[in-house]
């Protein structure tokens, strides 16, 4: 089946006006100004085919939004290619645009004071939804977000997690095929971060929307996501699974061990990654060593709790692959795996 | 649903938002009327004083007042989301309405329907009676069309200004306010009779922004006066299309202002 | 005078706050211009009409709305709606916790509100009122510059006409924190300052049977008197008596603002609002 998006080489150049400070500064503004030039795609290119949940990761100011605002249409790029189901997002925007979902993690889509219900409605006829596929739709979607006490709230009333749910079913009201979740999660409780998270692999899985999920929040990536592009600095560092991101940047695993006394621990096989008081954190290579041989040794000399291993969290595999492109030579644009 | 019912219920819903404080809302409207009604008590009292203008009687110049003031309270109670749209623009939230499969402008123009305006048209409504009532002018069919032509000329004009200052924000947020010397300003000044101002003045509000095409050249028909600048009759009763004309270049202008705002990025 | 410190600590800080806003001011600046050569056009109109000797010359006319336009801001035409917001969501009971006086911290809230815009506007205002204009051709509109006693006397009495301006616009605000309707009567009240105050028209202006009741109020205090001692028309021997009045005023009105606002604590903190 082709790919239901397709990016090529997107390159996009921000031009900023510095200000000077100060009156005399802006006085001088009037008359002169000068610009800076902010690359914020430098090249990006990636496919994506229907019903991917596809995690969009990268550094602030990498070029995660203006790659968003440029696939939904809002934003026409300098040079490049981009296709979404066979429309160019920016050149046919209102029929583009009726068939993407877009939710910004900050900001609502709902009306302030308006009840959540009447918001649904309002949105059902902006996008022309008919009457009998809007009453399935938030009928499914309402039970689905556990909506149902909150529909005749004003939205200005509810707490963020209540309102991320609410938005999320108004991106779908009009059951788009592509969905852009940029920072769902960000500021949420833990359980609202589970529902929407059970929601949206719900989403595609189960029906098969293709989704890019901007985050942060490296926990999103583990539960939900398959697939992982990281960016920075406008380029695409890194395109494929989970497990190859892991196994590009680094074969590490940690042994993280429980101490029952207060002791120094080294090992020749093994780097001490953290510690806190009696638990420690041993990272090491498992084709140097194997994680059972390095249990036995730890064990065997001190005396121990409890013990598990994993594999170092996502923040560290990210930050070590930002850092190793850092000195921003011409990095090339990567793929993990086919 | 088309563009039009969709602008419709738009504001449905703001003027429900706006009704659910009836008290706090009919004393905000009066208010807003006894703040407005203010200048034609100056203007009461310097024909008091003076007697006439230039050769233009209290009664014509409350017509003059009456459809400025008519005019005005309609366009700024339609034309709000472009009067307030420098603050979207800088919060950001453009790109929610561009996400929408809509037209911008029906969208924001259905941001709000400020109803306390009411109070500010309802005294032009009473001068404009009392005037035309003293000066003896049965109401006619002829009458009718005029105001209709004229208010409605002037409402497509001011929008059209309004249209242009919420355009100019996609440059610059910082000096939005210069745009109210045409809209405020444009209505304070049509007031009265565009003749009592300096050559250079009343052309550039006759050929620029032509404020004169929708109030002064449709009233003289009204008041079956002759036109001291000496225009025809016919051209009196077709002035105000130079305001539809004026509001559709704006849309031009908003149009390739929203192009570039989408080039450059926020 | 160790008492004023913590008030003209708060004086000053608002006052820096809001000198912030330079570049809407200078966009302003521009409407006010033209609202100026607008009303300026519309006495030469009216002045072209007659022939009887009138209360002010068109000169006078012309300082006295540019005088207008320069010190617009000072006018009570609005409440510092940062202050109901404070009351209405309780935070007015971090006020209440601190040693100084409400009403007092309030009044001066009020005159930095008032004189911050103000101070960015006249300057730019009167230069180009008085200079500006007569480089363009349109002297006969100019702003003229007073006589040395004119100008001293009319510094003294906008002195006093901040402080009663103070005094109103706190009054606005105390009115507010009563209840959210009170914005219809409060813009009421405003129309009413505006129109006696002589900002729609100059207080002489109008009918000679209505001059004793103007004076009589307490609002032309605020623009005319004090613009009627720069343009001439009240002597310098006036101008204590002038005075005396916008003092006076200020007090009443400082007092009814005072009992007013001990009342309407009461009310808040009985609510627990």
């Amino acid at each position: 089946m082709p790919p239901q998006i397709v990016v090529e080489n997107l390159v996009k150049t921000y031009r900023i006006a510095e200000r000077a400070p100060g009156l005399w500064g802006s006085v001088k503004g009037l008359v002169s100004r000068r610009y800076r030039e902010v690359r914020a795609l430098d090249g990006i290119s990636f496919s994506i085919g229907a019903g991917e949940l596809v995690g969009y990761i990268g550094p602030n100011g990498a070029g995660k939004s203006t790659t968003v605002k440029a696939l939904s249409g809002i934003l026409v790029p300098d040079s490049g290619r981009c296709e979404v189901r066979g429309r160019v997002p920016w050149r046919q925007r209102v029929e583009h645009v009726a068939e993407i979902g877009v939710v910004f993690g900050q900001r609502t889509q709902l009306w302030w004071d308006l009840p959540v219900v009447e918001s649904f409605e309002l949105l059902r006829d902006i996008y022309r939804v008919p009457l009998a596929r809007y009453r399935s739709a938030s009928h499914e979607l309402i039970g689905l977000l556990d909506l149902e006490p909150l529909l005749d709230v004003p939205v200005r009333q509810l707490s963020l997690g209540q309102r991320m749910r609410c938005d999320l079913a108004a991106a779908l009201l009009h059951e788009p095929p592509v969905l852009f979740l940029d920072e769902p999660t960000i500021g949420l409780d833990a359980v609202s971060k589970l529902a929407v998270r059970d929601f949206i692999r719900q989403l595609s899985r189960g029906r098969g929307v293709t989704v890019i999920l901007t985050t942060h929040d490296m926990d999103d990536f583990e539960a939900l996501c398959d697939r992982v592009i990281v960016i920075a600095s406008g380029r695409v560092l890194c395109d494929g699974s989970l497990a190859d991101l892991r196994a590009r940047v680094s074969r590490e695993r940690w042994l993280t061990v429980d101490l029952a006394d207060d002791e120094e621990v080294s090992d020749p096989q093994a780097t001490v990654v953290r510690r806190e008081g009696h638990r420690l954190c041993l990272g090491f290579d498992p084709l140097e060593v194997s994680p059972a041989e390095l249990i036995a040794r730890i064990t065997a000399r001190h005396a121990v709790r409890d013990l598990f291993v994993e594999n170092p969290p996502i923040e560290t595999i990210v930050a070590r692959l930002y850092a190793a492109t850092e000195p921003a030579n011409a990095p090339e644009e990567t793929v993990c795996a086919e | 649903m088309n563009e039009l019912g969709l602008y419709f219920r738009y504001i449905g819903v703001s003027i429900r938002g706006q009704l659910q404080y009836r008290v706090s809302f009919v004393l905000y409207a009066l208010g807003h009327g006894l703040i407005t009604f203010v200048e034609f008590l100056g203007i009461l009292a310097l024909f008091h004083r003076f007697g006439q203008l230039r050769g233009w009687t209290l009664p014509e110049t409350a017509v003059f007042y009456g459809i400025a003031n008519m005019t005005m309270a309609i366009s700024d109670a339609f034309a709000r989301g472009f009067d307030v749209f420098g603050n979207m623009v800088k919060a950001g939230d453009f790109d929610r309405l561009l996400v929408r499969p809509r037209s911008t402008v029906v969208q924001l123009m259905g941001q709000e329907l400020t109803l306390r305006r009411v109070g500010r048209f309802a005294q032009g409504a009473a001068v404009l009676a009392w005037g035309l009532h003293s000066l003896h002018l049965a109401w006619s069919l002829a009458t009718a069309i005029l105001l209709i032509d004229a208010v409605a000329g002037g409402v497509c004009l001011l929008t059209g200004i309004w249209v242009l200052q919420a355009t100019s924000a996609f440059w610059t947020t910082e000096s939005l306010e210069v745009w109210n010397a045409f809209t405020y300003g444009g209505a304070f000044m049509s007031q009265y009779p565009v003749t009592i101002y300096r050559p250079w003045f009343r052309q550039f509000f006759t050929f620029v922004i032509p404020l004169a095409c929708v109030n002064y050249f449709p009233v003289l028909a009204i008041l079956h006066r002759e036109d001291p600048l000496g225009s025809p009759e016919a051209f009196q009763w077709l002035a105000p299309l130079a305001g539809v004309a004026f509001l559709m270049v704006a849309l031009q202008v908003w149009k390739f202002g929203v192009r570039r705002y989408r080039s450059t990025g926020s | 005078m160790r008492g004023m410190k913590p008030y003209l600590a708060i004086f000053s800080a608002r006052f820096r706050m809001m000198l912030q806003y330079r570049a809407a001011a200078i966009a302003g600046l521009w409407t006010q211009i033209f609202f100026g050569m607008v009303m300026i056009m519309t006495y030469e109109a009216f002045y072209h009409s007659t022939h009887q000797p009138e209360p002010m010359s068109f000169a006078q006319l012309a300082s006295y709305v540019w005088l207008g336009q320069a010190f617009l801001a000072l006018l009570p035409w609005n409440a510092d709606l940062e202050v109901t917001a404070m009351v209405r969501s309780g935070a007015v009971a971090y006020e209440l916790c601190r040693p100084i006086d409400l009403y007092n911290l309030w009044f001066m809230r009020a005159m930095a509100w008032r004189t911050a815009p103000t101070v960015l506007r006249v300057v730019p205002m009167t230069l180009l009122a008085m200079f500006g204009l007569p480089l363009i051709g349109l002297g006969a509109w100019r702003l003229h510059p007073p006589t040395p006693a004119g100008g001293a006397a009319f510094a003294g009495a906008m002195i006093c006409a901040v402080l009663l301006s103070s005094a109103i616009t706190t009054l606005l605000n105390i009115i507010l924190i009563w209840t959210i309707s009170a914005n219809g009567p409060v813009v009421m009240l405003i129309a009413l300052v505006t129109l006696f105050s002589g900002m729609v028209i100059p207080l002489p202006l109008f009918p000679d049977w209505s001059q004793p009741i103007l004076m009589a109020l307490p609002f032309a205090g605020l623009v005319d008197l004090p613009y009627r001692i720069y343009v001439g028309k009240i002597a310098p021997g006036g101008v204590p008596d002038v005075m005396l009045r916008q003092l006076l005023w200020t007090a009443a009105l400082v007092l009814l603002g005072r009992w007013l606002l001990k009342r309407g604590m009461r009310r808040v903190v009985v609510q627990g609002g």
